[in-house]
């Protein structure tokens, strides 16, 4: 009989389904439970560990000092200026003064601030040429640059794009006045706020021995005041395609309100240990036009901690969920002790 | 053969051809310039040259205009499949949307992404479907090539002798040269066959699945040697059609006379021959052009009710992504419209100039659209199909559905509705073959009147059912089980001569035991399995009464005493045997050589020849004596062997002692004491009982016949006969020979079959007695298709009359009886017709067969004329067993709430009573029985009885509210088929219903009804029962059924079942799933098509979440970058997300997922309801999923976005934190979603996770200006070594889950629906688990009981209320005057009718008739209610036919 059978299958190798513990769907398989005991502790656990961190981000961010000065409204006049484009090459500056009730201690990083500027709107985003950016000899006349990308006589804009044309070009200096008669230039660093990667990777002037002749043959794009390798002339280091205010602007930002990182603060002599309590002013030689779009300007001086700037909504999120999913948890509880009564 | 043809592209080529042809024969007059009198239209007829050297040009000439033999099944060329294979593709409404995208993207005004990146999604679904078909193409093209390249023998003119040749080389007008046991390679016209007869056998299971042989004549005149080279005929027929039966044709010979033939000698492609040595034919049609190949439809594309569904959803994302791109140009122009001046972020057009609003928002609104696009998930249509192949696969290796017995695994053959089968409301069942075992058993059988009820038979039957159970023991059983059996029947008989006598009758029991296979797999023709008959039943046990009658008879021929009473009854017991032998089709093997036919009597001929003359002798005398009906002619042995000579001796006693071996053996012991002590068979037993049991179990000379019918119930008759030693000896067209009791053998010469056909459902033969020289049509048929054609008695001879009455009266009552019992009843009916009638009526008939024009209706024509005033011999009874499983599988089905009709063609009493016997219908059910012809009636019926369940229910309804607090929702919405109301309907009424616009009647009616029993329907009636109630009540149906009858029936329900049984395969190639076994329908519909249906469900609505939430991610982004389109994560990545990170866990959840287990499932049906009411899958579903994955992509979104406003953060960095937490919160969601968890989801969940960070770290890394203009450059990484990204992402998920968790929880805690105890119930060990699923169900059952006996009150309540109205309905009185006027109108007539007829007669027929034993069977079930009965009789004139309308309360 055995043979009998050992012929059959033989004969159907392939008919018979294998009795494995796949094709039966047998396969050892631990099975999610979604029952209150089950699931309580889970609530418990993760409401607990959401409190816990929501208290130490609210505590960690309270150590954040942050100061915003507006200045499009102190500097109404400059706007004024700007709001007529024929008025470009007339300068303007303002000063804005502030008052520091609390020194701010360890780094403290200098920011300007735009509102309502759309940086993230869609063909703005992709109005660049990261190939020229690299130092190529590319023909940006196809890349995403246009309309900005060649003069009407044919010269090649450098860089290219509307973002590159929008930069911000505002200058602002910060003087600090340890008493009403000294004004001490408060040291700035302006090289090394950008990523590391951008500076270093994809921002290259094109290989030349120096800039000027390296940017020969194009010309500066219609809304700058001069050409891209007069950006910084006291530094080699932070010019033309490489200028940290540039290379910053270039990496346009997620939302319409929003701050660029402009300045650190350099820690020597009376800053070494952060920004000092008192009387400051803002020098700003006002070029960035902001009333077309009915945009403000800012500039915000801030510290950081690990969790990032001054922003509570982290802590709270985490202590309120945290608070939530506890009180659901109780809930659940409690239905389920009465449950099991009944 | 092929599984599909391109029968498009082959009908494209034929038309090119004709076109072409025609071109040709307007210029030059085709062939009329090489011979005059060729003057055939090519476009009406094909003609056929014959490829030998006389025909060679005109051949030539022809041959090229019709298709060659290769065949070629391939969709596609190897150059052709790209461009092909799109176009196909491009038919689907979503391939072309996303094509459309494609080219929008295209323009630069609306560009959002890449122009490639967006062919990417498209081109990888196109790819994967391309694959997919290349694939399938690949293994058609491998299959055409190895068939086209089979060998065959072909006849070559210049060798003149048959070479070896492709299959793909024969042409059109070869002759081709096949041996047996070969396929035939095109449709050739049978020139010559080996045998003597000119007869052919093929077997026809690669083209239909029949194992049965059938038989093919060679043209009329084309018997003699066959030489091609001298062949000079021109074959002109038909086109290539469809038509597997119908071909016609002529051969015209050289000197203009023209031979007809007919599909009885083409052989069809495919085909095997058989039983034939060598045959000759001409290749008619080849390739494309044959019958086998135009028959060939490709398999079938059906649309899922999720998928209908589906569609509807998608329209409803269509409809939300309008609303999305409407929001978003109509943002963007207003935004623009704001300024006077635009703002340095706004970027000019290229020349400069700015868009005006409209413009700008009309072209936002294109941009959105491609941006958004995703809405309209893609990935889900190749997902479905994935994961269906998946369920599929899973489905063909369950081996719970395997059959051991048959070798089949359960046959998926649609590929697309598995989750069909988890939502089944209705099933439609056939009955014969489907619910029982198709395995017909002779059971009992009535001649002349008197009942034979075959006791032993019966017990016989019992035991098998333990035996039939375990064939592989078959042989140890045999031994071991076999003389205890006897010993009980038969006591007295000693103990050595059971055996044998066993022997005598089942030698061969076991040689097949369950052998009724199908060669169902294609290629292996090796396996040539055949289609006999079982044991059970081919083992026949006699009734020990009718054996003896049986011997009486023939001693009384033997004795040659004058003529007694007895004679008329002895004859007729004869003539009903043979009527068995002689009244079938079956064709005569040997079990030796199951194949080879058995075409002439062995050995024995010189002896029937001897007898011969003496038996005639006999006969005359027995004529003189005024004997008015023939009978056979037997011999005894002695009387014979008194007349041998020397020569013949020897051989005869052989024989003799065989014969009488047989005889003697078969008949039980005490039996012939007691009735013939004289008999002198009884003592050559005694003499010699020794040796010629020895030579029986040693040698057994006589050959073991095997008989192949085409019906299983002609085999069982003749297995019955065979019983009482009337055996089938040899078949062949033109006789028949049998072997009598006595070993005898009879040749009939056979004048003339007219073969069963479902109009007439009977079949007859004319014969001519051997001896006697008589003409005798003996009948065989449904017993009303014979009743109604008897002889009417005549007037002047009263007491012949009277005494036929009486005998059509008793087998009339047997047949009832019969029927009750569940057996299949055949009437057998005989007709001596005279020389000249018979010559009348053969011309009338020739001329028939010789028509052209109406041969079909001439024909039966001639079949009804002969059919006429026949002499009633008997009945049989055939059991057709319950398959086993099935009460079981109907309590499960119905259990879960599936209505279950049962739709048969059988007689209304065995309908019923099966139905019983397998549980369908109880017997506490009340049965209504309609049965009318009238519509008038009809209605009213309707009206009557749709009012009683009314009543019922609603009394059970309020019932059901009052305690329904404490039933779950799932339970009281099954609409109210817990009431046990049962109705049978025959055919006749369906009929009234369709015609009589009364279907919303009857629908109502059936929606009351638990079970519904159709009977008497015809294959359309059936399905348009089937579609009746899937489009009226817009419910999922299935049907199941085994055989061609069912297969209208099968293709009409949304999900059609096909058992691969004993008739052919018709059904299974209709079907959707082919299953071997009732049975196994409950795991494929409760387990499977639960699983499917839960799975594939939930993956549907998951990855419309998926798709919504992860859309709303980017459009809550437009309200921050001025509706302008821009995206906040990289093309690529978001591409990638839904192609790659997001799609594989939900692809393996559908196909893994197990919400319940399969033992839970089984063993509780309830849990099917929860798909019937589609209550994963359903609007409130839908709707909360997308109210979920509104709040979670605003989750995603603002919780990132709350935590980075104000920074300095840029697009792309905060895009990913974006896209890292909406995959963690829809892999986490999925997660919670998925009730198992094995190697394979944990794999696969990790796997995903990971993938995405691997993939977005190393292409960030990678891409420093691969995507102008750009590029997410280290972001991960940037972020990977932020604190607040981890934070957020953190935090993200469990906000946007916690709602769906707790939601989760809740109902988990709760046990809100049935599943979800179910799933609890799956995490018990096992014993607790049984326990637990035990207490459930008796919980279920006492709140049943409770159900019950308020039902029982209600019912006995309705039953006292409504036995007032019916009294008076009866008294004439007008309660409900509309109702009940034309059923007493009707009752009058009848009652009337009935005294008028059978005035002379006993009373017993003109009784009333709600005495009458209509339904007896429910009459006693419903006994406790009371008991109501409306019969409703109208008689047709001159019928037989009783047509009652009966309410069985």
């Amino acid at each position: 009989m055995t043979n009998k059978s050992s012929k059959r299958t033989q004969q159907h190798p392939s008919r018979c389904p294998d009795n494995s513990a796949f094709k039966q769907q047998r396969l050892p398989a631990s099975e999610l439970e979604l029952t209150a005991p089950a699931v309580l502790s889970s609530f418990f656990i993760i409401g607990l560990v959401c409190l816990a961190v929501g208290i130490c981000l609210i505590l960690t961010v309270l150590r954040v000092q942050e100061i915003q000065i507006n200045y499009s409204d102190i500097c109404s006049n400059c706007s004024k200026l700007r709001e007529n484009a024929s008025n470009w090459k007339t300068e303007c500056h303002c000063t804005a003064n502030f008052t520091l009730e609390l020194s701010m201690e360890g780094d403290v990083l200098m920011y300007y601030g735009l509102q309502n500027f759309f940086q993230n709107h869609r063909r703005y985003v992709i109005s660049r040429s990261n190939a020229q950016l690299l130092g190529k000899d590319v023909n940006i006349e196809n890349s995403n640059c246009e309309p900005f990308t060649i003069y009407p006589n044919g010269t090649p804009m450098a860089p290219c794009g509307a973002i590159a044309n929008s930069m911000f070009n505002d200058t602002i200096h910060l003087s600090y006045y340890p008493n009403s008669t000294t004004v001490i230039q408060v040291p700035l660093l302006k090289r090394g706020n950008s990523w590391w990667t951008d500076k270093n990777v994809k921002f290259f002037n094109p290989p030349s021995h120096n800039l000027s002749s390296a940017f020969a043959g194009s010309a500066r794009p219609p809304y700058w005041e001069k050409p891209v390798y007069l950006l910084d002339e006291e530094d080699d280091e932070n010019n033309g395609y490489k200028n940290d205010d540039f290379i910053i602007w270039m990496r346009v930002s997620a939302f319409a309100t929003f701050k660029n990182l402009y300045r650190r603060l350099s820690r020597i002599n009376e800053f070494a240990d952060g920004l000092p309590a008192g009387n400051y002013s803002l020098h700003i030689s006002y070029n960035f036009p902001v009333t077309k779009f009915r945009g403000k300007k800012q500039v915000v001086f801030s510290t950081v901690v690990w969790s990032g700037g001054r922003n509570f909504f982290l802590g709270i999120a985490y202590t309120i969920s945290g608070a939530v999913i506890l009180l659901a948890g109780f809930i659940l509880m409690a239905l389920h002790l009465k449950l099991r009564k009944k | 053969m092929a599984l599909s043809v391109d029968s498009a592209l082959y009908r494209c080529q034929r038309l090119a051809a004709e076109a072409f042809f025609r071109g040709e024969s307007e210029s030059t007059p085709l062939l009329s310039s090489v011979k005059e009198r060729l003057k055939y239209n090519l476009n009406k007829w094909r003609i056929v040259f014959p490829n030998n050297e006389r025909f060679q040009k005109d051949w030539g000439k022809v041959s090229r205009f019709y298709a060659g033999n290769g065949i070629r099944t391939t969709k596609y060329t190897f150059l052709t499949f790209f461009p092909k294979n799109l176009f196909e593709q491009f038919h689907r409404l979503a391939n072309l949307y996303f094509l459309l995208l494609v080219i929008l993207n295209w323009f630069p005004q609306v560009e959002v992404f890449h122009r490639e990146i967006t062919m990417l999604p498209l081109s990888v679904v196109l790819l994967i479907i391309a694959a997919k078909d290349g694939i399938e193409d690949c293994k058609r093209y491998r299959f055409d090539k190895q068939l086209n390249s089979s060998k065959t023998k072909a006849y070559n003119k210049n060798d003149q002798a048959y070479v070896e040749k492709c299959w793909k080389d024969v042409r059109v007008g070869d002759f081709v040269q096949l041996q047996g046991n070969e396929i035939i390679p095109a449709d050739t016209l049978l020139l010559y066959s080996s045998d003597q007869n000119g007869i052919c056998h093929l077997e026809t299971a690669n083209l239909d699945g029949e194992t049965n042989l059938k038989q093919r004549q060679v043209v009329k005149g084309f018997n003699a040697e066959f030489e091609p080279k001298f062949f000079q005929n021109i074959m002109v027929c038909e086109k290539p059609n469809n038509d597997l039966n119908k071909f016609k044709g002529y051969m015209e010979q050289p000197d203009g006379k023209r031979i007809g033939f007919d599909s009885e000698s083409l052989l069809l492609r495919g085909c095997t021959i058989r039983n034939t040595e060598v045959t000759i034919g001409i290749v008619i049609y080849a390739g494309h052009e044959t019958k086998a190949m135009l028959n060939n439809s490709g398999p079938r594309y059906k649309r899922s009710k999720i998928e209908r569904r589906m569609n509807m959803d998608i329209f409803f994302c269509v409809g939300l992504l309008f609303i999305m791109c409407l929001i978003g140009a109509v943002g963007h122009g207003i935004w623009i419209r704001n300024f006077s001046e635009r703002p340095p972020y706004d970027v000019p057009e290229v020349n400069g100039n700015h868009i005006s609003p409209a413009l700008g928002g009309f072209y936002m609104f294109l941009t959105m659209i491609i941006l958004l696009q995703v809405l309209i998930p893609i990935s889900l249509y190749v997902s479905i199909e994935l994961v269906k192949l998946g369920q599929v696969f899973l489905i063909h290796n369950d081996i719970d559905l395997y059959d051991e017995e048959l070798y089949l695994p359960i046959q998926c053959r649609a590929l697309n509705i598995t989750e069909d089968l988890g939502q089944i409301q209705y099933v439609f069942s056939d009955k014969t073959g489907t619910l029982t075992e198709n395995k017909m058993v002779f059971r009992c059988c009535t001649i002349n009147g008197k009942e034979f009820s075959h006791q032993e038979n019966a017990k016989r039957l019992e035991n098998y059912k333990e035996l039939d159970s375990d064939d592989e023991d078959w042989a140890k059983h045999q031994h071991s089980f076999l003389p205890s059996n006897m010993v009980m029947k038969t006591a007295t008989l000693p103990q050595r001569s059971t055996k044998p006598l066993r022997r005598c009758q089942s030698a061969r029991a076991h040689f097949q035991g369950h052998s009724r296979k199908k060669s169902l797999g294609r290629c292996d023709s090796s396996q040539s399995q055949v289609a006999f008959s079982s044991a059970i039943e081919k083992d026949v046990t006699p009734d020990s009464r009718l054996l003896m009658k049986v011997r009486d008879a023939a001693l009384q021929l033997e004795s040659l005493s004058p003529l007694t009473p007895m004679m008329a009854t002895s004859s007729s017991i004869i003539d009903f045997f043979l009527a068995l032998v002689l009244c079938n089709t079956v064709v005569v093997s040997t079990a030796t050589e199951p194949r080879l036919r058995v075409t002439g009597p062995p050995l024995m001929k010189p002896a029937a020849g001897i007898s011969l003359e003496r038996i005639q002798q006999l006969l005359q005398r027995l004529k003189s004596a005024n004997l008015s009906q023939s009978f056979l002619s037997s011999q005894s042995s002695s009387d014979l062997g008194a007349s041998f000579n020397g020569k013949n001796n020897a051989m005869y006693s052989n024989d003799k002692d065989n014969a009488s071996s047989q005889s003697c053996s078969s008949s039980t012991d005490y039996l012939r004491r007691d009735s013939s002590p004289g008999n002198d068979c009884a003592e050559i037993r005694d003499a010699s009982l020794d040796e010629v049991f020895g030579s029986v179990t040693q040698g057994h000379l006589q050959p073991e016949f095997c008989y192949e019918a085409e019906s299983p119930d002609e085999a069982a008759l003749v297995h019955a006969a065979r019983a009482y030693q009337f055996t089938l000896v040899s078949r062949t067209p033109e006789q028949v020979t049998v072997r009598l009791p006595q070993g005898t053998l009879l040749t009939f010469d056979l004048l003339c079959t007219l073969g069963f056909d479902s109009v007439r459902k009977r079949m007859s033969v004319v014969v001519r007695h051997p001896l006697t020289g008589e003409i005798i049509v003996y009948i065989k048929g449904a017993d009303y298709a014979v009743m109604d054609i008897l002889e009417e008695p005549a007037r002047g001879n009263v007491p012949i009359g009277s005494r036929m009455k009486k005998i059509r009266d008793q087998t009339q009552k047997h047949l009832d009886r019969y029927a009750q019992d569940g057996l299949r009843t055949l009437c057998i009916a005989k007709k001596v017709l005279s020389e000249e009638d018979y010559r009348k009526w053969a011309n009338f008939r020739r001329e028939a067969e010789a028509a052209i024009d109406n041969r079909e209706e001439l024909l039966m024509e001639t079949a009804q004329c002969l059919e006429t005033k026949l002499t009633l011999l008997g009945a049989t009874g055939i059991e057709d067993r319950l398959q086993d499983g099935v009460p079981d599988t109907i309590a499960a089905l119905r259990e879960a709430g599936i209505q279950i009709w049962v739709l048969t063609g059988d007689k209304q009493e065995t309908a019923v009573n099966i139905a019983h016997s397998c549980k369908l219908l109880d017997q506490r059910d009340t049965v209504f029985t309609i049965n009318t012809e009238s519509k008038e009636t009809c209605e009213s019926l309707l009206d009557i009885t749709l009012e009683e369940v009314r009543k019922n229910h609603v009394v059970e309804r309020t019932k059901q509210n009052i305690f329904g607090i404490n039933l779950s929702p799932s339970l009281s919405r099954t609409v109210g088929v817990s009431s046990n109301v049962g109705l049978v309907i025959d055919g006749k009424t369906l009929n009234v219903i369709f015609q009589g616009e009364l279907q919303q009647k009857f629908l109502e009616l059936t929606k009351y009804c638990r079970s519904i029993l159709c009977c008497r329907s015809t294959p359309l009636q059936k399905s348009m029962v089937v579609k009746l109630v899937r489009s009226h009540l817009k419910a999922m149906t299935l049907s199941i059924g085994d055989g061609a009858n069912d297969v209208s029936m099968i293709q009409a329900a949304d999900v059609g079942i096909g058992i691969a049984g004993q008739e052919g395969m018709q059904a299974v190639m209709a079907s959707d799933f082919a299953i071997s076994r009732f049975k196994h329908l409950k795991k494929l519909i409760l387990v499977h098509g639960h699983w499917c249906y839960s799975r594939l469900a939930k993956m549907v609505i998951y990855f419309f979440y998926k798709n919504v939430t992860y859309v709303n991610l980017l459009f809550w982004y437009q309200f921050f970058c001025v509706f302008s389109g821009a995206t906040m994560i990289d093309y690529w990545q978001m591409i990638f997300f839904n192609l790659f990170f997001t799609s594989v866990p939900p692809i393996l959840f559908g196909i893994l997922d197990k919400d319940v287990s399969a033992e839970t499932l089984s063993s509780l049906p309830e849990l099917y309801k929860s798909g019937q009411n589609s209550e994963t899958y359903k609007l409130s579903t839908f709707t909360f999923a997308m109210l979920d994955a509104f709040y979670q992509s605003l989750v995603c979104f603002f919780v990132p976005y709350l935590t980075y406003r104000d920074s300095d953060i840029d697009v792309f960095t905060f895009g990913t934190p974006i896209n890292t937490v909406a995959l963690l919160t829809i892999l986490f969601h999925q997660a919670l979603e998925m009730k198992t968890w094995t190697v394979f989801h944990c794999g696969i969940m990790i796997g995903s996770v990971l993938f995405y960070f691997i993939f977005s770290v190393v292409y960030n890394n990678l891409c420093v200006v691969c995507n102008p203009p750009v590029n997410p450059y280290r972001i991960m990484e940037y972020q990977l070594s932020s604190p607040s990204f981890y934070l957020v992402c953190f935090i993200t998920p469990i906000v946007a889950l916690l709602p769906r968790y707790l939601i989760l929880a809740l109902q988990g805690t709760f046990q809100a629906s049935p599943i979800l105890k179910a799933q609890q119930l799956d995490k018990l060990p096992k014993g607790q688990r049984d326990l637990a699923i035990q207490q459930w169900r008796s919980r279920k059952q006492t709140e049943s009981v409770i159900t019950e006996d308020e039902v029982d009150r209600t019912t006995s309540n309705l039953s006292q209320s409504s036995f007032p109205a019916h009294a008076t309905a009866g008294d004439g009185g007008d309660m409900r005057p509309e109702l009940n006027q034309p059923v007493e109108w009707m009752l009058n007539i009848e009652g009337n009718f009935f005294m008028n007829r059978w005035a002379e007669e006993e009373v017993t027929a003109a009784s009333s008739p709600r005495q009458h034993p209509v339904v007896p069977g429910e009459m006693n079930s419903s006994g406790r209610f009371g008991q109501l009965t409306i019969n409703t009789k109208v008689l047709n004139q001159g019928s037989h036919r009783r047509s009652v309308s009966t309410v069985t309360l």
